[in-house]
């Protein structure tokens, strides 16, 4: 087989192998729904279980959440915006969408740790009742998810400034950018059931 | 003080002392392990043992690794379950047996926390790896990385296991560990945290692997392969690994939640704090009802896979088979509550499950139906796989009927707990998932290894596991209607009970005498394995794919991807077999190369699981950066695949012609 033959079937190959990591991502995030599904099950159980101790609607401040949650909606604006420039081939434009994404994303996980502190400092912890284990518990595994996918974005932004934007980064770059939609999802559905019916309720 | 308890958190010289038979257990283990360690030092094959297996990322030498660590549980677990038998055969009235109350709860735990993880999933893992890529015709899983990862973290919760027998102690909780006796209040030492995060890091590693087979399937099929015409062990395969993906993170949950509350005091399942117990029930029985069929929906595509082959005929009803698989996935989950009728959900609940239960039965009927149709008319050749398909027919249906007893929530009321549900789920697990693993493992051991395994001593094993099976369980089912509870360490005389005990232990034996046939047949197997070489590639005239590449297969598994058109593509070929001399056409392909990086992730995972167990916070801080650390420099690895050249194929497909004509 000639040189270029080989190339062009070791090409199709590679971009066959793309499309599985693909499918294989929306099958993660599907299970990370499951997961979270569960943490909202847990949370719905546990909602009026307070036991002499706060609720949600002596603890929560909704503005506070509100530009929590604007926070982190932009992120997810910005990465957009950072895929479609990957897609395009500007490196400098990515760069600069995941360094404000990023921004964005710290923002926002400072926003929730100080809330979370606060909520301690004001004798209202995890160890206090079932609905505080199960709040700190849901919003805290979101959190987490947040922490990786920021970890993530700066590990992405190394291998962009270093490489470029080569079939590899690129790759996971579309990755990153499904993975935080999904998480800015999630963020919606813990806004609503958690903050605004807990402030209702 | 303060700095010893920095460096060992709660570790300390109590959690080496142990009662005489746990000991016994833990330097048996410890030197049976530094003594290999010895010998592949000795013999300098750490090389490769490092190049060859450890790094490996192909799936068939994963499979293989799967197979020795399930085996060796399989023993530990068997261990357990001998002496189990034996407390409750000799611990009646004034006599209290070998084994305290705490040590016994701790066999009981470990038995089935270890026969479902690291037996069931193993062993299932195992087969799946060996042999789901040939039948589709590909050459390797969609993601191999992920495959090694998910083989290493299943070995690093099976160590975690173990180590309980050497360092504290094993949970005395079940092996489900109900809250809240499996609260920290209830159970304050390390035994229950041991049970946590070797479930929790093996159960990541089964999730990982859910995901893959799934993709594999779904993208890696041979070209032509429609979904209709695969094999029916990839579609239960396919079914299976669905219900890893939608139950797996259920117990990655139920389990987080738990640690939660042992480890930094949450209140999700204590005993009080606005907590709810009966939630972890719930929680748990919705990943462990849909956990039996992840294990058993392989079983029964091991059989669909046996029964034509051995019976020389097409599959009797492969749609309704299929529609019956998903059948079965969707049920599974609807069933859960049944395991918990008593937990006081009211009359209307307690019918909906009861007859989601029954009807379950529908789909699984179907497939008896199916298989016992294929063989009406067939040339039936009575190989050992066959042998434990029709004890697991027989068996199976036996279960399945005490299973729709118990569906009916007021029976339920009377046996629950009772070892009448004991013996009903293990007729489903021993008979339905271990017989078709050993039904499978016999069939398709030539594929993987190049050699049949004795048939005498197949046989004879194969008997003995059915008939040890009836003795050791039929009792039960009888001492379960008599009012014998589960995990009773001791009873009184005037219960009537010791003769039927007596029975179930000598059951035990003969099961015993079954495992120690196939340790015999595997070893002389091995010995004589000139004598019955497989050089067809085809010892049983098979049907599907795996059976058309060379046994053990090429690396690459197929030279030339198979063009599939047809159901049984590869048995419709050979009726209108033309030897052809026309000279293949290869093609250069991507292979990844072999990786450090899985096993050490895995290391990584056991020494932050380690950590939690003895709150060594420092030792968890450095084994979560270590994954991390080794994640991040892995995605930045570009240069992880490798060119197979037209000219390598070449020449290992001359080697497998010489290795042919030569012997």
């Amino acid at each position: 087989m000639s040189e270029l033959a080989e190339t062009a079937v070791l090409h199709e190959e590679r971009r066959h192998s793309d499309d599985k990591t693909m499918f294989g991502f929306w099958t993660y995030i599907m299970t990370d729904c499951v997961l979270f599904a569960s943490l909202f099950a847990t949370y719905a159980v546990l909602h009026n279980n307070t036991f002499g101790g706060p609720s949600g609607r002596t603890l929560f401040s909704l503005p506070y959440v509100l530009v929590e949650t604007l926070a982190l909606l932009t992120s997810s604006f910005t990465c957009g915006l950072a895929v479609l420039a990957a897609q395009r081939g500007f490196k400098k434009q990515v760069l600069f969408w995941f360094a404000l994404t990023a921004l964005l994303g710290l923002v926002f996980l400072g926003m929730e740790l100080h809330e979370f502190h606060d909520f301690v400092a004001q004798g209202a912890s995890w160890r206090r009742s079932g609905f505080l284990s199960a709040f700190f518990t849901l919003v805290g595994t979101h959190g987490a998810h947040i922490t990786a996918g920021l970890i993530w974005m700066i590990t992405m932004m190394t291998q962009v400034a270093r490489r470029g934007l080569t079939r590899g980064t690129l790759r996971r770059l579309q990755l990153l950018g499904l993975f935080w939609h999904f998480l800015d999802i999630v963020w919606i559905f813990i806004f609503t059931i958690v903050y605004l019916q807990g402030v209702s309720l | 003080m303060m700095f010893a308890s920095f460096l060992l958190g709660r570790l300390n010289f109590d959690a080496f002392k142990h009662p005489v038979v746990t000991e016994g257990a833990a330097v048996g283990m410890v030197v049976g392990a530094l003594l290999t360690l010895a010998l592949v030092t000795y013999f300098r094959k750490w090389p490769y043992l490092w190049r060859e297996w450890l790094t490996t990322t192909n799936h068939k030498k994963i499979g293989v690794m799967y197979l020795i660590v399930s085996t060796l549980m399989l023993l530990r677990g068997g261990s357990d379950a001998l002496m189990m038998r034996t407390q409750q055969a000799t611990s009646v009235g004034s006599s209290h047996g070998v084994l305290s109350a705490d040590t016994f709860q701790q066999v009981v735990s470990a038995h089935g926390t270890i026969m479902i993880f690291f037996v069931g999933m193993g062993f299932m893992f195992a087969l799946i790896n060996l042999i789901l890529p040939l039948q589709l015709g590909a050459r390797d899983v969609a993601f191999p990385f992920m495959n090694a990862t998910s083989f290493w973290l299943f070995t690093s919760g099976m160590l975690l296991v173990n180590l309980s027998l050497v360092v504290g102690d094993f949970s005395t909780a079940g092996w489900l560990a109900y809250p809240p006796l499996s609260e920290l209040q209830y159970s304050p030492s390390s035994g229950v945290d041991y049970w946590i995060w070797s479930l929790q890091i093996a159960g990541i590693g089964s999730l990982m692997s859910g995901i893959n087979f799934i993709t594999t399937i779904l993208r890696m099929r041979a070209p032509g392969m429609k979904l209709m015409q695969m094999p029916l062990f990839a579609w239960s395969v396919l079914g299976s690994m669905s219900l890893v993906a939608f139950a797996f993170p259920i117990l990655t949950v139920t389990l987080a939640l738990l640690a939660l509350d042992r480890t930094i005091g949450t209140h999700f399942f204590t005993a009080g704090g606005g907590a709810n117990a009966m939630m972890y029930v719930n929680l748990i029985w919705a990943w462990g009802h849909p956990e039996v069929y992840i294990l058993v929906l392989p079983a029964f595509g091991i059989f669909s896979e046996i029964v034509p082959t051995f019976s020389r005929k097409r599959l009797f009803g492969y749609t309704s088979m299929v529609a019956a698989i998903w059948g079965i996935v969707f049920l599974s989950f609807t069933v859960w509550l049944h395991h918990f009728f008593t937990m006081g959900a009211g009359a209307d609940v307690n019918a909906f499950f009861g007859i989601a239960t029954m009807i379950i039965a529908i789909p699984t009927g179907v497939k008896i139906f199916n298989w016992l149709f294929t063989m009406y008319q067939g040339k039936i050749r009575f190989t050992s796989p066959m042998i434990y398909f029709m004890g697991f027919v027989f068996l199976f249906t036996m279960g399945g009927v005490t299973g729709v007893m118990l569906a009916v929530p007021a029976i339920d009321f009377q046996v629950h707990n009772s070892l009448f549900l004991v013996a009903h789920f293990h007729t489903m697990i021993v008979s339905g998932v271990l017989f078709g693993y050993f039904a499978g493992l016999t069939y398709w051991f030539p594929k993987a290894f190049g050699f049949k395994l004795n048939e005498a001593l197949g046989k004879a094993a194969a008997y003995c596991w059915i008939i040890g099976f009836a003795l050791a369980f039929g009792p039960l089912y009888i001492l379960g209607l008599m009012g014998a509870t589960r995990r009773l360490d001791h009873y009184d005389a005037s219960t009537g009970w010791h003769p039927l005990f007596l029975v179930a232990g000598f059951g035990a034996l003969v099961i015993s005498c079954g495992v120690a046939l196939q340790i015999l047949q595997i070893i002389y197997s091995v010995l004589t394995r000139s004598w019955h070489r497989d050089l067809t590639g085809d010892p049983w005239n098979g049907r599907t794919l795996e059976w058309a590449t060379a046994s053990p297969p090429p690396f690459y598994n197929f030279a030339v991807l198979p063009l599939v058109r047809e159901r049984d593509d590869f048995w419709a070929s050979k009726q209108l077999a033309k030897p052809s001399n026309v000279q293949p056409k290869y093609e250069p392909f991507l292979e990844l190369k072999s990786t450090g990086a899985p096993i050490i992730i895995a290391g990584f995972a056991f020494v932050f699981g380690f950590g939690i167990i003895w709150h060594i916070w420092w030792l968890v801080a450095v084994g979560f950066v270590g994954i991390i650390a080794t994640l991040i420099a892995r995605t930045g690895n570009d240069d992880a695949e490798r060119v197979v050249s037209v000219a390598e194929i070449k020449k290992v497909e001359a080697e497998i012609v010489a290795r042919m004509e030569h012997v």
